[in-house]
This record gives C-alpha cells, sequence and structure tokens, in this order.
C-alpha cells in the first residue's frame, strides 16, 4: 500500500477515505490500525474523520497517544505526506503535528451541509490556479472552530499556511479558517471532507482536486482541474 | 490520596458552552449573572504523597492528556481521601 488510513476505535470515514484514493483516484491505499506500526513503503498517511475514542475528554485527545502516533510523528518529521480530515486534523492538532485547536461551534450546532470555500494560493501545489478559487465540499462537526494564539495565527498569514477559508463561516473559526498546512508543507489538516465528493452521486465532484493536490507527489501528474 | 483537576477554557478563548448556559441562567430572571464558563473535572485515586515529584507527574498528565494548552487552563487539588 502507498497510502495507509489510519483507523482509530470510533472513526468512520476510513473507508470512504480508501474507497476515493484506491477507487477513484487509483492509488493502492489500505487501512491500518491504531495499535499496528505504520507499514514500511507507505508514501501518505490519512488521518480520517469520525469520533475517535467517543470524542472524550477533547476531539483527538486519547487518538493522539495511540501507538501509532509515534511512527506517524517520525513519518512526518522525515517530511512523510500526512492528511487529516475533519476529526483527522483535530488529531493532528493535538499531537502538535499541525498548530492550533478546535473547539466548539460558537452557534452550539452540529453543522452537517455542502459548505463554500475559497481556496488559498498556499504553496505550489495547493492553490487557486491548480484546484479553483472557490469549492463546495461536504462539512460535518460540533468542533471545527479553529483557534490559535495571536502569535501562531501571524505566522500561519505570513507562511500561506492556510489552504481554505469558509466562505460564509459555519461555526466561528477565526479569520475564517477551514484548513491549513504545516510550514514544510507535508502536513495538511481540514474540516471539510474532500472524500465525501469525489463521485457523480455525491452532491459535488469537489473534493478531487484537494485529494490530488494532497496526493500529488505520489501522482506525479497535475491536479484535475474541475473547469475542465 | 485523591486528586481532583479542574480543566477550564483559557479566558482568551470563546467559551460557546459558557455562552449558551449563561444565556439560560439569564432567561430563568438571573440577570446579575455574567461571565458563565463551562470547564469538566478529572478525579483520580493516586499512590503516594504530595510532593514536587508527584506535582511533576500530575502536571506531565494535565499538559498533555487531561487539557489542552492551547485552549485550556488547569489546576488540581489533592487530599487525603
Amino acid at each position: 500500500m502507498k497510502v495507509a488510513i489510519i483507523q482509530f476505535p470510533g472513526s468512520n470515514c476510513d473507508w470512504d477515505a480508501e474507497h476515493s484514493v484506491q477507487n477513484v483516484i487509483g492509488l493502492p491505499a489500505g487501512r491500518v490500525w491504531h495499535k499496528d506500526p505504520l507499514p514500511e513503503g507507505v508514501e501518505a498517511v490519512i488521518v480520517p474523520g469520525g469520533f475517535s475514542f467517543g470524542d472524550y475528554l477533547r476531539c483527538g485527545a486519547i487518538a493522539r497517544f495511540s501507538p501509532i502516533m509515534s511512527d506517524l510523528q517520525s513519518f512526518a518529521d522525515q517530511g512523510g505526506q500526512v492528511l487529516g480530515i475533519c476529526n483527522g486534523f483535530q488529531i493532528l492538532c493535538e499531537s502538535g503535528l499541525l498548530p492550533g485547536a478546535l473547539v466548539r461551534n460558537d452557534c452550539m450546532e452540529f453543522r452537517c451541509l455542502n459548505q463554500s470555500l475559497k481556496v488559498e494560493d498556499s504553496n505550489e501545489r495547493f492553490n487557486s490556479e491548480a484546484l479553483a478559487a472557490q469549492l463546495t465540499l461536504p462539512i460535518a462537526h460540533g468542533e471545527g472552530n479553529y483557534r490559535a494564539d495571536t502569535e501562531v495565527l501571524t505566522d500561519l498569514e505570513a507562511n500561506n499556511q492556510v489552504l481554505l477559508r469558509y466562505a460564509p463561516n459555519p461555526n466561528g473559526s477565526i479569520n475564517d479558517i477551514a484548513g491549513i498546512r504545516n510550514q514544510a508543507g507535508n502536513v495538511y489538516g481540514m474540516m471539510p471532507h474532500p472524500e465525501r465528493a469525489v463521485e457523480s452521486h455525491h452532491p459535488c465532484l469537489d473534493g478531487l482536486p484537494v485529494l490530488h493536490a494532497f496526493l500529488q507527489p505520489l501522482l506525479q501528474t497535475s491536479p484535475v482541474q474541475l473547469s475542465a | 490520596m485523591k486528586v481532583t483537576v479542574f480543566v477550564s477554557p483559557k479566558t482568551t478563548v470563546l467559551d460557546p458552552q459558557g455562552a449558551a448556559v449563561e444565556q439560560a441562567i439569564k432567561s430563568l430572571g438571573h440577570h446579575s449573572i455574567e461571565g458563565v464558563r463551562v470547564g469538566k473535572t478529572v478525579t483520580f485515586q493516586m499512590e503516594g504523597s504530595d510532593t514536587p515529584e508527584i506535582r511533576d507527574e500530575i502536571d506531565r498528565l494535565c499538559d498533555g492528556l487531561l487539557s489542552n494548552p492551547v485552549i485550556e487552563d488547569y489546576r488540581y487539588e489533592i487530599t487525603s481521601e
């Protein structure tokens, strides 16, 4: 397998992530139990959405201490590609692989809708030209309200680490942030679900360019053009 | 001994739960109440006594697992129960 999808107790987007990578994009993918080591030869890891460990304590707080997380930390330190989606994003923030934290939506409601997003010009593979200026992706979360202190936020903006912004903002997230990357450009996290927007029976196909942008180092082809 | 850890949202971080509870309190007619914050308590039994080493261990636990320093503050009490 080239793309590993980590399964925690309570993950529920793991099969969708595997299906989107393996059957839609066409890269060998597999699910890896959180107590198992990260397999040799893996080139990208997706930390999927769901409610790992029932969201007890805080979203992602317990998953962060799962055995596989030390492998994931080393993998990321060596430049491996990591994408956290929804609960996966929360886990990456809890573990310190991405800065900041996600707290309860300011509306106090679980928000489940097709969300309009603005694509930021973050780096050479994640930008409005490669993807599209505007995307629509499903969101489904109660704790997607991104928070970071002023210093972290200033750095994120100065280094173009914001990937996606809500337009309009559904959860009170600071600076409308829906997704970010680390400074090195190999760890990505977002609340929207690209894996739920990749097939004709889905509400839209806007997840495809997002997944292509993330997997581009493995695909060695240009990202899918939405307008094409 | 018994350890009681109190975790609360940082004063600088928005607390939607606290805001919702405050709204409910006001709707019940308690207009003199404000600044509601909702946190959590974690209690556990621990072997040993109140020493600097034990407090270091509890701090490590609070800083990593029981609270997230980005968004939460914590304090704890040690009793002999």
